[in-house]
């Protein structure tokens, strides 16, 4: 058990790699690659399950710990690990995995081969983000993310692929540049790119405060431009628009806030408290505004971009609040987004599937024809509107009542408007796509509802959004370690999450007002 | 005095001249219809001796020879790999490349491996005016392969435009010379450096490294000395570029390493802010002209010249760090630029019918490995993490960090971002779908010979190698860099330099 305990991160990253590999190598013929893919990807979801089956709560720091020197000098390690917060943003990943491959199982029907060895090597740049503890190993992940996603948004992109797929690149490649220079600037201080050791330095001061203040400033700008957070999200819409909905599902979202709540308010503490108020401030700003948005796109994937961009700041809200209940929110939060989002992409990739249009308006009626796709799509609605008893309630009210009772009702109360936004876009969504009259091309068009494959994917994400909604308490021991561990002695505590039973039937503002 | 025989000290340059001299003479032999490209077989066969040679010589003693005008240690025995196998990849490269009917195909390879004599030769020398026939030998050899396309129009006006600003800078890399003869009454580097620090504020000390720099920074395309370059690489043949842009490249490197470091370390406050200046200008000029250029090879020669930028921020670190960070990035730069010219010599044929981004269209589809290897070097070239392109700068910024250079590595980062447009406008081109328009490049699907293909291993396998464990062939240009910084005893005596 020792040695998988010791080799399950590093068999994590390198499956899909090999997988990757393998498919590169197979001949294509006929959906080879696919079945390689997704074997792989099903392999690498079991691997992942390893994960919380012999995490030991209760004990600190990192589990399945492995640090091996990589490069000598500068000192690179090979240092990965997982703590509560990584824990299952590593399982999500793994499930998401097998989910892509199934979307793009009659989406992508050419050039299988370069999509599903690329959609691989993207699995294992994002497991290496989220296990990586060492600067320059996490970077490593962190750029090479890039790379097969603009490469598939090029090639796979519904109309202007490379257009989009340059403005993506650019977007996240440049501000790098200053979180690489912030990097290496610690490493000339201190020799050292480890997490763990830069950590405690930082927590010591034995840092000039000015310079250090602008490294944790380059550190976030980076992560507030991948998320997105506010002004910086220009490149999603025409993202979400353009990649393909494996990809996309995965562009936004968790990479940054992971790192955000790891690398910026879990390295640089006293920093990410001076900046909190702003990014506060950017969060509400982001669920408004792309709430907002949201409701008068008529296309589809860029209403699923804002509607992504507010339900991403409502996070951002979470972490940067810097309360232990928000942080332990935000991370649920990123979970159920990831579930939820994905069955919502799968859901509109179905539809463009079979009617190759993304435009609302020519939808119409659709329920009577597509039965189970109406379900399973109102199903997912009702959990992105935070309906109670599904998973996405239970996010949102950690981060509104930890922002309400620690950071400021003021800011809770505009938050929470963004949650009734959210509510009457998704309606107005469901309702013209699947109800009222049938459109026109909803009638000349032969109905194919979802089938075998388009089941298998969403059924078991629409109980998982059930489960995480009555039962969190199954995920969020693990988290609040995680959390924990973080936020460290420098946290504003809140009493502990009381359970999530009496949470349901609490009545904070901003949710009784649904 | 060493007791190993000095052509021992010189045994790769002299296998390098018995190939030339070889090839040149069985070329002349030859009835005039008879194929010449075995010839460059030999001519390859004979580099890749001069390579093992070069690694054999780190069993000598580190030492100087004849009369101390040639030096063998760790930096030069780097250098000399370094440069013989890039001239290896160009070699196998043109194999498969030049037409068969090609006229002067012997005397072509009889050139490349001559040019290597002068490079290896340069990076060796440790007496100026060995330096200077060096640097002579190899630039003679590059303005004649720069021309070698004379049919066209632009092959002369390629070499010729070389030709001309090449020796105005070598004159000036004379001048140079002669003002610190002037000064010090002695051409040997150590000499140099010890009077040197004697008198460091010496006019014609000053003004002769001033007048050195421009020769030096000319050869490795830097700007303000930059404006040669995109006509120079779009006129000459492909293959000839994939040198022309590395080799001769990383042994000006190498003696802009060796003046910076070996001959004025008392200098550094003068040069240090200078070459500060001409890395944010190469960068910031290259990536700029590079984002307007629409003829591949244009492109890729301002990005050279945003390289050699990324590769002078390695001046502001700190003695043995910078060395071996600029070392570094040669080899990183040679690997990958190399390989990006294999597969632009391929996609666009020797007589390059093909040399605009748009015509890159649908290569992916066309062609899926060359496709494949243009992103992969296009990749490295922007510097993602996992191929050498991203060690190179990191280990090049890392060091203007560690020698307090923040703005400097702020610039080239932000720089870097900005020739990321560039490099992924043509990798997006290739990745796009063809286009009806162009239906001569529709149809041309290139094919990948054996030479040829070894020439794409090479370049793929050094790409990956220098950026997943760069660990030995960082250890390698350490231990040059240590080299450089303790120069070897000779015969007269020379104080061990300490750092200012």
């Amino acid at each position: 058990m020792n040695t998988i305990d010791n080799s399950i991160l590093t068999l994590i990253l390198l499956t899909p790699l090999a997988g990757a590999a393998l498919t590169a190598l197979a001949p294509e013929r006929g959906k080879l690659p696919n079945w390689i893919a997704l074997l792989t990807s099903v392999l690498t979801f079991g691997l992942t399950l390893h994960l919380p089956a012999h995490f030991v709560l209760g004990q600190s720091g990192f589990q399945f710990a492995i640090n091996q020197p990589w490069i000598e000098n500068p000192a690179i390690f090979y240092h990965v690990g997982v703590d509560g917060l990584s824990l299952w943003l590593v399982v999500l990943t793994g499930l998401l995995a097998p989910v892509g491959v199934l979307a793009s199982w009659n989406a992508i029907r050419e050039r299988r081969k370069i999509f599903f060895a690329l959609f691989l090597i993207q699995q294992t740049a994002m497991f290496g983000v989220f296990i990586s503890l060492d600067l320059m190993l996490y970077y490593g992940f962190w750029e090479l993310s890039l790379v097969p996603m603009a490469i598939l948004i090029a090639m796979y992109g519904r109309k202007d692929g490379p257009r989009a797929a340059l403005k993506f690149f650019l977007f996240t490649f440049i501000p790098s540049a200053p979180l690489l220079v912030a990097i290496l600037w610690l490493y000339a201080l201190t020799g050292s790119f480890d997490l763990v050791t830069l950590q405690i330095l930082i927590a010591h001061g034995s840092f000039p405060a000015g310079p250090l203040y602008w490294a944790s400033f380059a550190f976030l700008l980076a992560f507030a431009v991948k998320v997105p957070v506010f002004p910086l999200h220009g490149w999603l819409a025409d993202t979400f628009s353009e990649a393909p909905v494996a990809l996309a599902m995965v562009v936004a979202g968790k990479l940054g806030l992971y790192s955000m709540l790891r690398f910026h308010v879990g390295l640089f503490p006293a920093q990410a408290r001076a900046l909190a108020p702003y990014m506060v401030a950017f969060a509400v700003i982001g669920i408004l505004y792309g709430a907002c948005m949201a409701l008068v796109q008529r296309d589809f994937w860029r209403l699923l971009a804002f509607a992504a961009l507010s339900h991403l700041s409502l996070i951002v809200l979470g972490i940067y609040g810097l309360t232990f209940t928000g942080s332990a929110g935000a991370i649920y939060q990123i979970l159920n987004h990831g579930v939820v989002d994905g069955a919502l992409f799968v859901l509109l990739g179905v539809l463009y599937d079979r009617y190759a249009t993304s435009e609302i308006g020519a939808y119409g009626g659709l329920a009577g024809k597509l039965p189970r796709t109406a379900t399973l799509f109102v199903i997912t609605s009702l959990a992105m509107m935070g309906l109670p008893l599904l998973n996405n309630f239970v996010g949102e009210f950690l981060i509104l009542s930890s922002t309400f009772s620690g950071v400021s009702r003021g800011w809770t109360v505009a938050a929470s408007m963004g949650v009734i936004l959210g509510a009457a876009y998704m309606l107005m969504l469901v309702q013209r796509i699947f109800y009222g009259p049938q459109s026109e091309m909803a009638t000349a068009k032969p109905a194919i509802d979802l089938r075998v494959s388009g089941l298998a994917v969403l059924w078991p994400l629409a109980v998982l959004m059930l489960v995480m909604g009555v039962a969190p308490s199954l995920w969020l021991p693990a988290i609040e370690q995680g959390v924990r561990s973080v936020q460290g002695k420098d946290a504003v505590v809140l009493p502990v999450f009381v359970g999530p039973q009496s949470a349901l039937f609490a009545s904070p503002e901003g949710e009784g007002q649904r | 005095m060493s007791p190993v025989p000095g052509i021992f000290r010189i045994l790769p340059e002299v296998i390098l001249t018995l190939t030339g001299v070889a090839v040149m003479l069985i070329d002349a032999s030859l009835a005039p219809g008879f194929p010449r490209r075995p010839l460059g077989w030999v001519a390859a066969m004979g580099t890749t001796l001069a390579l093992w040679a070069s690694l054999w010589q780190l069993s000598l003693p580190q030492g100087t020879a004849f009369s101390s005008t040639v030096e063998t240690s760790a930096f030069t025995i780097f250098f000399h790999v370094l440069i013989c196998g890039i001239v290896l990849v160009a070699l196998l490269l043109s194999l498969d490349t030049l037409p068969e009917d090609s006229h002067h195909q012997g005397e072509y390879y009889a050139l490349v491996v001559f040019g290597a004599v002068g490079m290896c030769l340069l990076t060796g020398a440790v007496e100026l005016l060995v330096v200077f026939i060096a640097l002579e030998i190899s630039s003679i050899s590059t303005y004649v392969l720069a021309g070698y396309r004379k049919q066209t129009g632009r092959g002369p006006e390629a070499a010729l435009k070389y030709f001309l600003l090449g020796s105005f800078a070598t004159a000036f890399l004379l001048y140079g010379i002669a003002m610190i003869f002037g000064a010090t009454g002695t051409t040997q580097i150590y000499e140099i450096a010890r009077l040197a620090q004697a008198a460091p504020n010496h006019l014609f000390v000053l003004a002769g490294l001033a007048l050195m720099l421009i020769g030096i920074l000319f050869k490795v395309s830097a700007a303000p000395f930059h404006v040669w370059t995109p006509d120079v690489y779009e006129g000459a043949p492909a293959p000839v570029v994939a040198l022309l842009s590395t080799a001769p490249k990383a042994a000006a490197f190498a003696l802009l390493l060796r003046v910076a470091y070996e001959m004025f370390p008392s200098l550094h406050s003068i040069w240090a802010p200078l070459l500060w200046v001409v890395a944010v200008l190469s960068m910031t000029v290259g990536n700029l002209a590079a984002l307007r250029q629409q003829n591949v090879k244009r492109m890729l020669a301002y990005s050279s010249i945003a390289h050699a930028g990324y590769l002078l921020a390695a001046f502001a670190g700190l003695g043995t760090s910078g060395i071996a960070a600029a070392s570094f990035y040669a080899a990183a730069y040679a690997a990958m630029n190399v390989g990006i010219f294999a597969v632009i010599t391929l996609v666009s044929g020797y007589d390059e019918q093909l040399p605009m981004v748009e015509d890159y269209r649908g290569l992916v589809y066309r062609s899926p490995l060359l496709g494949g290897l243009l992103i992969f070097f296009l990749v490295s070239l922007v510097g993602i993490p996992f191929t050498g392109g991203f060690f190179g700068k990191f280990y090049s910024f890392s060091a203007a960090v560690g020698g307090g250079a923040v703005w400097l590595a702020i610039i080239g980062l932000l720089n870097s971002g900005l020739a990321a447009a560039y490099y992924l406008r043509l990798a997006l081109a290739a990745a796009r779908r063809s286009s009806v328009k162009n239906p001569e490049a529709a149809v041309r699907a290139p094919q990948v010979g054996v030479a040829v293909g070894a020439a794409l291993l090479l370049a793929v396998v050094a790409t990956l190698v220098l950026g997943i464990v760069p660990g030995e062939v960082l250890r390698a240009a350490q231990a040059g860099a240590h080299t450089l910084q303790a120069p070897v005893e000779i015969s007269a005596p020379a104080d061990p330099e300490p750092r200012p």
